[in-house]
């Protein structure tokens, strides 16, 4: 199992890690009992997710998987947002291992998550 | 950058000394330990030199070694081989534990596909099994036993010598193999004392070359071949001799007899420095290896909120090896099934590491380990949502 630069240089130096402390919508998926949690915080305004941080617990994917995420989303409308796939995230890497896929799903369900939560709130 | 390498449980260097005797047996002395002429005899006379100085390590007969390609392929052909020989159409009972390494999970489950029934021992806290739980698990069936002598992960040792006394005092033969592959450097491997019929070990993990190592076999114990086709080993194990793996097999198996209490003493002082500067400088850390049970060699941690992948790279950017028993190193989704056998959530099994020193590791390298580990742990912990931040 081999990981491309790419997602080790993002698990390394990691964007957007940390909280938004007036984040208008957060989500969080995973459980630790299978290694794996992320937590998706936005600041939302005209419809444009003006900022965007994560927290995970996982393995390097998990990581390099919330930091290209929120690198994607940062500036985009919530349309624009929804439309980010588990492929284009995994793109975007330079690959992942096969067996490390799961945690590009887990990356795309945390912001729909957040994205929920927002709508609800609205 | 100079690595600091803690993961001799996977593999270890070939020696020099090892290296040495080696090297005239791929180029100039490079005969099939098979063929009559001169060349095949040269390779013929190497081979049988190494098998005789394992006999003498494992106080055994050197008729009662063969060699195989590694302890994987010895575990497979000790549990298939014995079946082969032995099946009679009756119902056969297998006895091993949960903490086998998967080259005796995985053929055990493919023999229960067969139809043999096989029993899976639990272990203690501290990765141990409890010679009660086998008493009780014999059947009239029970043909073998099957239980490695030291862990691969926690490094638990496990009651050989007592489990053999309970097996010969059994009215009927009940077969006993052990899996030796993580015990030869640390543990004299005397199969008399022990006990026990069948033994596989590797060759690198002992300082020795990857892709040798051998089944022994005591005399008349019965066995059938699963690879055939040249006769080799008593038609045991056909296939081409790995001549220049076997010499450096012979002489790891030596040093490590020779070398291991003065190895053994070094290794368990710098495993011990670790351990205390580990659980000193990190909180909420639990040591899963019971230093009163175990391999000098073994530190094995769990880092509560964090996930073990992500400290072995964070460890391998700073030039410290080592490895994780969490499920995201695996490829499954499961954390490591020794961990789940000892009683660990999978929550707290996620978050480990394991050290496994070796004979060249020095107390600068642990020092290094001690004071990285801290600042790593705390930046994957504040990552965590689930951490409670200060």
């Amino acid at each position: 199992m081999i990981y491309s630069d790419k997602v080790l240089e993002h698990f390394k130096h990691p964007h957007n890690q940390g909280v938004i402390s007036d984040a208008n919508a957060i989500g969080e998926v995973g459980n630790p009992v299978c290694g794996d949690v992320m937590k998706i915080y936005l600041k939302v305004e005209d419809n444009i997710i003006k900022d965007i941080k994560f927290e995970t617990l996982g393995c390097a994917a998990a990581i390099a998987v919330s930091s290209a995420l929120t690198d994607m989303v940062k500036g985009k409308t919530i349309e624009e947002a929804l439309k980010i796939t588990k492929d284009k995230i995994v793109e975007d890497l330079g690959g992942l291992p096969v067996q490390k896929v799961h945690c590009s799903m887990l990356g795309v369900e945390a912001l729909h998550e957040a994205i929920k939560n927002y709508n609800k709130e609205k | 950058m100079k690595i600091a390498y803690f993961d001799h449980s996977a593999t270890t260097p070939v020696d020099k000394r090892v290296l040495k005797e080696m090297l005239p047996y791929f180029s100039e002395k490079f005969g099939n330990a098979t063929s009559i002429h001169t060349l095949g005899r040269q390779a013929y006379e190497a081979v049988e030199k190494a098998r005789q100085r394992i006999a003498g390590q494992l106080n055994c007969e050197s008729n009662e070694i063969i060699f195989t390609s590694g302890s994987t392929e010895s575990n497979n052909l000790v549990l298939k081989g014995i079946i082969k020989a032995l099946r009679n159409g009756r119902k056969m009972h297998i006895i091993t534990t949960a903490i086998e390494h998967d080259a005796i999970l995985e053929p055990c489950a493919e023999l229960e596909q067969e139809g043999i029934d096989v029993t899976y021992l639990p272990v203690k806290g501290n990765g141990v099994v409890d010679i009660n739980d086998l008493k009780k698990a014999i059947r009239d069936d029970t043909i073998l036993v099957s239980v490695m002598y030291a862990n691969n992960e926690v490094g638990s040792i496990q009651p050989i010598e007592e489990i053999g006394k309970l097996l010969r005092a059994q009215k009927r033969k009940i077969y006993f193999h052990t899996d030796a592959t993580q015990a030869v450097n640390a543990l004299e491997c005397d199969v008399k004392k022990l006990g026990v019929d069948y033994l596989s070990l590797s060759g690198h993990k002992i300082y020795g070359p990857k892709g040798v190592g051998i089944l022994y076999i005591k005399n008349k114990s019965p066995l059938k071949g699963i690879q055939l086709g040249g006769h080799q080993e008593r038609n045991l194990r056909s296939g081409t001799l790995n001549v220049a793996g076997i010499v450096g097999l012979g002489k790891a198996v030596e040093l490590a007899g020779k070398e291991r209490a003065k190895n053994n003493k070094k290794i368990e002082k710098l495993r011990n420095v670790l351990i205390k500067g580990i659980l000193k400088n990190i909180p909420e850390t639990i040591l899963n290896t019971d230093i009163e049970n175990s391999l000098p060699s073994h530190a094995h941690f769990s880092f509560l909120w964090t996930e073990g992948e992500s400290i072995l790279f964070e460890l391998d950017f700073k030039g410290v090896e080592v490895s994780t028993g969490s499920a995201c190193a695996s490829g499954s989704l499961e954390p490591s099934h020794n961990l789940l056998a000892m009683g660990i959530t999978p929550e707290v099994a996620h978050g480990s590491v394991r050290f496994s020193l070796g004979k060249e590791n020095t107390a600068e390298e642990i020092k290094k380990a001690i004071k990285i580990l801290p600042g790593i742990i705390a930046k994957l912990r504040k990552m965590n949502p689930l951490y409670k931040k200060n």
